[in-house]
This record gives C-alpha cells, structure tokens and sequence, in this order.
C-alpha cells in the first residue's frame, strides 16, 4: 500500500458550510410573551437576547426548534409564528411533560435556549398555482399555521386554499380569535369540525378527517399538508387518496422522540429516515409503507 | 513492509508515550480481554486466547508467547471516541430568571490505539461517517478522533462468533491506520511485520528498531491472515441481507424474538458501532448552575422511543426489528455501508445468547423463495 492512497489515520471530516460550531450549544433567547391559548396549551413569543444569539438561519414553515428551560431539559417544538417575521420566534405547545410544564411557568424576561431551525419544510414553493389542503388535528393546527401566513402573504400564487382543523372539544379550539378571522375571509375555505359537542357548539361534529369527502378542492390540482396524531394522518391521507389526490402530492409532519436534533442520537428514527433532518415533514410516498406497520 | 522484534514492539510504545500519546491497548482485567492503559509489552495478554460462544466468553491460557491471539473483547474503541458519559454545556443562573451558558473548554485527549483489530478499524471509519461526515458534526468527536494515532493488528486467529470476512471488514486491515501489525511466532522466533500506513506513522517508525521485513515473513503473515479468513466462527449473507429485513418488518419472526430477548441493551453496549445517546439535565442544590450531560443510549428501553402518550415501540419484538434492520438494512441508506463489522461482540454478550447470523438466517428461511434477496 503507497502513502500517497491512504489519509493519515483514515480521517477526513467533512466541513459543511453554513452549520453552527457548536451545535448542541443553544442559543439564548428572552420571553416577551406567554400567552395561554387552551386550557393545557400556550405560546411563547422569543426574541434574541444579542445579536450573537440570533439563529444563524430563518426558519422556514414547518421546521421546529430544539428549547431548552435551565436544568430542566430540551424538547422539540415547532415554530408556530409568521416566518415573515424572522426577528421572534414563536411556539405552541401543551403541558405534556416535566419541560413543556416548566415552559408554561416561565415569565415574560426569562431566558431560554434555543438550537435550531431544524428540519425539513412544507412545500409551499411546490403548492404554488395548486389548491391547497391543509388537515390539522388539535396542536397538529400549530406547526401548519407558518405555512398559513406564508399562503396568505403572498395569496395570489394559490389557488383555492381550505383549512380543515379538527379539536376534541371546542375548548380545545386552538388559535381561536384567528380562526374567526381566517373564516371570515372570502378567499379561504375554513371548516372546523370538534370530535364531542360540549355548551352550545353548533358547529360541524366528527372526526376532522370526515370533513375532507365535502370540502372544495379539484383533486388533480391539489397539494396537501396534515399534521397532527398519526392515526389521524393515516385517515386524512386515505380520505385525500380516495378524492384523488396523489401520494406525491400529500405531505405529513411526523413526531418521534428527538435528543439532538442533529441526527446523531438515534432517537427519531423511522426505518431509514431521521426525522429531524429528513423530516419532520416527508411526502407521502416516502413514509405509507412504514406508517402502515405497527412501532416502526 | 519492516519487521519488529518484541523489544522493538515495546519501543513502540515507548516512542507513543514519548509523543504524548495516552497508549491504549489490550489487556486482562476481571477475566476479560479490554482496552486501558498499556506501556510495556509486558502489560499485554501474553498466551491469552478468548473461547467466544453464544452467551458465552472464556480466557485460556496458552502458554504461547503471542500478545494478540486473543479476539474481539467485550469492549471496543468506542468509549474513547465516543465517550459513554460527557457534559455537552454548563449554564449559570445570572438573576432570578436569567441564566448564561458556559463554555467546556476541556483538551480533547490524545490516544494512540495499539491492537486495533480490523473489524475495530470498520467500526471507527463508521462512526465517522455517522459523527462527522453528515450535515452536523460532533466537534469533541472529530478532536478526538483527529489526535488519535492507530496501531491496527491483522487477525492471525478468528474467534467462533466472529464473521468480519463476511462483512467485508477484516481479518486484514486494508486502510485507517497509521501502523499495522502482524504477529508471528515461531518456535523461538517472535516478531512483527509492519505495514507503514501514514507519514505519522513513518515518522514514528524513526525512533522503533526496525530491518525489512523477508519475503518468508511476509508469506506467514499472510498465511496467518488467509487462515483466519477460512476459520470464521460465523457467516452473513451480506449481498441480500438489507432486502430480507425490509421485506419483513411485518414477519411473525419479531414476535419469536420477543420470547427471548431480555431488551437488556448488552448488544448495543458491546457493539463498537451503536451511537445512540440521550441527554440529562441537572442543577446543583441551589438551583444556581446547571449542566447538561450526553450518555450513550439504548433502542431497547421503553423510554426511548417515548413520545408524549407512549413509547412507537412498546413491544421487544418491534426494538429487536429496529435494532437489527438499522444495523444491516436502514444504515446502509443513511451512511453507506451497513451499521455492522462482524466483531461477534453483540452474540458473545447476549445473556442469552442471540446470534444476529442466526436471526437473519431464520428469517431468510421463513421468507418464501420469490422474495428472498430480491425483494423491495
């Protein structure tokens, strides 16, 4: 063997252009707001505590951010805010675990970490003269809703677009002051259906999923987004297959555990993807056969 | 090619430590071949062979003096690269509600690695790939890496659950290293043929005793590596091995494995290419500083798939199907090879004794012929 063919050691990294020097190191950010959106969700509104704080990137409509609460741990969440703004970032969540519980105790001034943007994107370059379908179940409404004002900023690029957004109950209506606002808007088709009528609900009644036979989009020019339980992907998927439109043409935003963020944990894999970095948001082709095997 | 004696090899290591190397190699602790400090050839296991079964894993003496007839141990190189325990940030409460994150700026440790087997050598151009070559790197990974000097040693003896011939991946090491080493005894002779696979390594050779190496010499070493080629303890057919996975991640086969995994995770320990790790948070008493550790992680404990309502893989069957198809069939679309190097290491300290080889030969049989290696 000659010197000349072998590295020393074998050893090459790759250095890739664009990627922070530490990136397990989180950012840190102020909260200028909290904001109690249901009963067990809210939403934070961060800004950078110096410039050297800012994310090196803006985000873009379904990515996430990896948040840390000091001592308490890091989750991953998903930007909820208008990607338009790229100076705060935005997250909903629910109390759910030890961290997201922390979260929701924190006071506007507080600090908090940030690593991010992560993740794959709703295609919303691709959705461009299509109609657009998006499907949220519950929180599901909250990783979509970038991609809303990106559809609305720049509205005449699209063509019909219909927001199908399903709750348990009508308490758990998310977003609920914008949603009036959205459905009152004569260039967007908003249906909200909750899965148990409670006070004086007299809206649509059922699985969200249900809403999606009636809802007025031409299949062959529609381009999908869902997000929400996967159960309930799986069902609005088969409901968008049955009307016409192709695997190639829906997107789902998935959920798995996530340490890193980075593809390095081994966490949130499914069969061969990472979904932080190939997802969280696949076509549908991409993933129907492993969603369709039980804890892949 | 050069040739050492057994004086010689102990300059080496000497030369190592003089460069300021921490020289790691293999010795005998708790009745098992490790890596830990080495810096005489006295320190190695001398006239040590390993019997290496299914659950099972025994020294013997020989009374041979060869340093390196023993095989793959229970640990690999990993925890040195890829440490099972290590803080990632320190944060400090600055006020009430403020908090700032402190930098570690801790040396990374140098290492020299002497009796680096070539499955071991695999295993670490592995982990590169997955550490440093995708779209983020491990920064203490790649300092440590980088520093590392490595003195591979060819297999002259394979062990009975070793199947690196079939993986592609040894008994030879073909690339990696700075030095590679091939032992051969004969009646009174004792000595080393090195292949020079680096400028560091030529450098070092500069201060090791050295003569070319014959032509009988370099005959031996390669009939001792051919030898162990043809005594492989095990075989995997590796060409169609990713299909078979794929084409079964419904088979009824997961549900048999579920009887006898214990989801103890010993595999994934053992396996000198498993990366897993997850995080922990902690605060001192007061609540005033704060850290966040990384520690290597298992597939097979309920938590760690957990997302807020329960575990994706609450079942053994569906952790055993993960661990297995990430390493033979899901890494190869991630990395490029499979997650797998043939150490035997995860059939050896399996409590139970579960042989990959096995599994994916059951499964092979179980799968009707019009699939089997073709299949999507």
């Amino acid at each position: 063997m000659s010197l000349d063919r072998v590295p020393v050691g074998g050893y090459a990294p790759q250095s890739v252009p664009g990627v922070p020097a530490e990136a397990m190191r989180p950012r840190l950010y102020e909260v200028s707001s909290v904001h109690q959106d249901t009963r067990d969700t809210f939403t934070l509104e961060l800004h950078p505590r110096t410039d050297a704080d800012r994310l090196d990137a803006p985000y873009a409509p379904g990515q996430f951010a990896m948040l840390y609460v000091f001592g308490v741990g890091e989750v991953p969440i998903s930007m909820s805010g208008d990607p338009a703004r790229s100076n705060v970032l935005v997250h909903t969540t629910r109390e759910v675990g030890a961290v997201t519980r922390a979260m929701g105790a924190l006071k506007p001034g507080a600090t908090i970490g940030v690593r991010g943007p992560f993740g794959t994107a709703w295609p919303v370059d691709r959705a461009e003269n299509h109609d657009v379908v998006l499907v949220a179940g519950g929180i599901g409404l909250a990783p979509l809703r970038p991609a809303i004002y990106h559809l609305l900023a720049h509205r005449a690029r699209y063509k019909r677009i219909v927001i199908l957004f399903g709750a348990r109950t009508p308490e758990e209506l998310l977003f609920e002051d914008q949603l009036s606002e959205w459905r009152s808007r004569l260039d967007l088709d908003v249906h909200v259906s909750v899965d148990r009528a409670t006070g004086d609900w007299r809206g649509n009644v059922g699985f969200v999923t249900q809403l999606i036979p009636r809802a007025p989009f031409d299949p062959r020019t529609t381009v999908a987004m869902a997000c929400g339980p996967e159960i309930m992907m799986t069902n609005a998927a088969a409901a968008l297959a049955k009307r016409g439109v192709p695997a190639e043409r829906m997107w789902l935003s998935m959920e798995r555990n996530m340490k890193c963020a980075v593809g390095h944990c081994g966490h949130c894999q499914m069969g061969p993807y990472f979904v932080c970095h190939d997802g969280p948001v696949f076509r549908h082709d991409r993933i129907a056969r492993l969603m369709s095997v039980p804890e892949v | 090619m050069h040739t050492i004696d057994l004086t010689g090899f102990s300059t080496l290591l000497g030369a190592l430590a003089d460069r300021g190397y921490q020289v790691k190699g293999p010795v005998v602790r708790d009745g098992a071949v490790v890596y830990d400090d080495v810096h005489d050839a006295c320190d190695l296991p001398a006239g040590t062979i390993d019997e290496q079964e299914p659950g099972r894993y025994r020294l013997h003496a020989t009374g041979d003096p060869a340093l390196f007839d023993h095989t793959a141990g229970p640990t690999s190189w990993k925890p040195f690269l890829h440490p099972p325990s290590r803080r990632l940030f320190r944060a400090r409460r600055t006020d009430g509600q403020t908090f700032e994150v402190q930098d570690d700026d801790a040396e990374p440790p140098r290492y020299a690695f002497v009796g680096v087997r070539p499955c071991d050598l695999s295993s670490i151009r592995i982990l590169d790939r997955v550490l440093t070559e995708g779209p983020f790197v491990d920064r203490d990974y790649a300092a440590r890496r980088e520093g590392t000097f490595v003195v591979a040693v060819n297999c002259t003896r394979a062990g009975h659950t070793c199947f690196c011939a079939s993986m592609g991946t040894g008994p030879e090491a073909t690339e990696g290293f700075d030095l590679a080493l091939t032992e051969l005894v004969e009646g009174d002779t004792h000595v080393f043929t090195v292949e020079v696979g680096s400028e560091r390594g030529q450098e070092l050779m500069n201060d090791v005793p050295h003569r070319d190496a014959t032509l009988a010499e370099a005959d031996d070493a390669r009939a001792g590596i051919e030898h162990a080629r043809r005594h492989m303890g095990r075989e995997l057919h590796v060409a169609t091995v990713k299909d078979l996975l794929e084409a079964n991640r419904d088979s009824s086969h997961w549900d048999d494995l579920a009887e006898r995994c214990m989801a103890c995770g010993n595999c994934t320990m053992a396996c000198p290419t498993c990366f897993c790790t997850t995080v922990e948070d902690a605060t001192d008493l007061e609540g005033a500083t704060a850290e966040r550790r990384q520690r290597w992680d298992s597939c097979f404990t309920s938590d760690f798939s957990y997302v807020h309502g329960g575990a994706v893989r609450p079942s053994t069957g569906a952790r055993y199907r993960q661990w297995i198809t990430h390493k033979l069939a899901g890494w190869v679309d991630q990395f490029g090879s499979p997650g797998c190097v043939g150490c035997g290491r995860c059939i050896t300290w399996c409590p139970v004794g579960i042989d990959i080889t096995a599994e994916v030969r059951a499964l092979d049989a179980a799968t009707p012929s019009p699939t089997r290696g073709g299949a999507a």
